[in-house]
């Protein structure tokens, strides 16, 4: 049955540039992490035959990350103004117990991202950019001669850090969309029901809903 | 000397198995007792010879050390300077290279499972055919030895002539040197022997002389004589406590199993929140209320 037919509302959330772009940075950030893991742990060795071999992996790693920046960069645009920090989201910090708890009614209202997704957002851009930079730093092929061997010591440690906080913010991020539910059509089909508006973003539901529309 | 075979490698770069052990071989060294060495670089061309590699042509920029650096190609080096020794010209030569330290840096960093591998005689030898390009060992190098080649993207450095020892044979550098200030044989059996340079040094007025089988690497298989022995740092920046960086022991400790754990566990914690709290759905009054909503605002 479609949303339609059960007659609810629905609300555009994400343009197809939007998902497009969500899902190459996506599909990019998990080779790069798989290959990355390949290097980090002797036991995930085995993922660079997933790349052809060590030589491979170790070659094609830093150009997933290189094409990251620039997937990464586009969601960046799209989503940095819906993502800067206000009252609402300290308000909802303090609630975060009943947000884990499923006690949703007892949250205040939220606009388009709520704190949650706004710490997703800045983590995964702090985390990208000590990753890029510390990985310029590791890519010796071009870029052996510009640093000394105790800054590129450093580096490893913040690439190795920064990696493992990109990841457990990536399984974060995956499983509240899985968790809250009616949250993945939003990335794959672009809308979500009204519902779904009212229950996690009221107060977005209400700006939206306050625009002059233009289907109807 | 037995053959070196997989059944004699003592350690293995990224690589948790215990290592065989049904038999040990004796700890090797190489002792270079830099207050005979007269400069001739005859263990420079041996090495060459040996190994079959030919540096290329560079370029002098009035200085002994002839290429400037150790390179893929130049696995050791000899490296000059002169050392004011309040009016007395010093000229200490020391043969640069490998090491081949009992707790190898190069082995520490090296993600590719058997690329490094250390023999129960102590040699730490590259295992070219594992070996991914990607230049940790050079991070983890207290010593900054391991060059990566541009052409092949291979770390390469000194063997111990591990073929030629391997065979009951000195390595070529030591073979080669006229003044035989290279020595090889047992460590225990260099140790003795420098303990006699040593003390004819002292009485010779080089009352700092010494060895140099650094501790913070758990010493190494490859050790000086030096006239110095106070100040290493004189012959061409040679490490006076050499130890794995503290950022390295982080980065390749502990660190890659912890975050390993960091990332299951998280995934647990979602799959048991997920069970033990369910979805969060959206209830067929929040479809309603925001159907009224909207036809409130219409």
């Amino acid at each position: 049955m479609s949303d339609e037919d059960r007659g609810n509302n629905i609300l555009a959330r994400y343009t197809a540039g939007a998902r497009i772009n969500h899902w190459a940075n996506a599909i990019i950030l998990i080779l790069l992490a798989i290959s990355g893991l390949a290097l980090f742990h002797p036991g995930l060795f085995f993922l660079t035959d997933l790349f052809g071999g060590g030589q491979e992996t170790r070659a094609i790693h830093p150009w997933f990350g290189v094409a990251v920046i620039f997937t990464f960069a586009g969601l960046f645009i799209r989503f940095v103004r819906y993502n800067f920090w206000n009252s609402d989201d300290t308000r909802w910090m303090r609630h975060v117990g009943d947000v884990v708890n499923n006690h949703e009614e007892r949250i205040p209202e939220v606009g388009r991202y709520n704190a949650g997704q706004k710490l997703v957002f800045w983590g995964m851009t702090l985390c990208i950019l000590a990753l890029f930079f510390s990985g310029l730093i590791l890519w010796d092929t071009y870029f052996f001669q510009y640093t000394t061997i105790d800054q590129k010591r450093l580096a490893a440690v913040i690439h190795a850090l920064g990696a493992s906080g990109i990841i457990i913010i990536l399984i974060i991020h995956v499983y509240a969309a899985i968790w809250v539910r009616g949250t993945v059509r939003a990335m794959t089909r672009g809308s979500v029901t009204g519902g779904w508006a009212w229950r996690h973003h009221r107060k977005w539901l209400k700006e939206e809903a306050a625009k002059p529309s233009n289907d109807d | 000397m037995a053959t070196l075979q997989s059944l004699d490698i003592k350690r293995r770069s990224a690589t948790t198995q215990t290592p065989p052990t049904v038999r040990t071989t004796t700890e090797v060294a190489k002792l270079i007792d830099v207050s005979k060495c007269i400069g001739c670089k005859a263990c420079q061309a041996a090495c060459y010879e040996w190994n079959d590699l030919h540096e290329d042509i560079g370029i002098n920029v009035g200085v002994y050390d002839n290429p400037h650096d150790l390179t893929d190609k130049t696995w050791t080096l000899m490296r000059f300077t002169e050392f004011d020794n309040s009016g007395n010209l010093e000229w200490l030569i020391r043969k640069d290279g490998c090491m081949h330290c009992e707790d190898p840096g190069c082995l520490k960093a090296c993600p590719a499972p058997g690329a490094i591998v250390q023999y129960s005689n102590g040699i730490v030898d590259f295992i070219s055919e594992n070996c991914v390009g990607c230049g940790y060992c050079v991070k983890g190098c207290p010593f900054n030895i391991p060059r990566i080649s541009k052409a092949d993207n291979k770390a390469y450095k000194c063997t111990l002539c591990s073929d030629r020892i391997s065979v009951g044979q000195a390595p070529a550098c030591a073979k080669a040197c006229p003044t035989q200030a290279i020595y090889f044989g047992t460590k225990e059996e260099m140790k003795v022997h420098a303990e006699g340079r040593i003390e004819d040094l002292k009485e010779r007025g080089y009352k700092n002389a010494g060895l140099y089988d650094p501790a913070g690497v758990g010493g190494t298989h490859v050790m000086y004589v030096l006239h110095h022995a106070d100040q290493p740092q004189l012959y061409s920046g040679l490490p006076k406590e050499p130890k794995i960086s503290p950022l390295v022991q982080f980065w390749k400790g502990g660190f890659k199993d912890i975050a390993l754990f960091g990332f299951g566990l998280t995934a647990l914690l979602g799959f048991f929140h997920y069970v033990a709290k369910g979805p969060n759905e959206v209830a067929r009054k929040d479809e309603e209320a925001a159907k009224r909503y909207s036809g409130d605002q219409a």
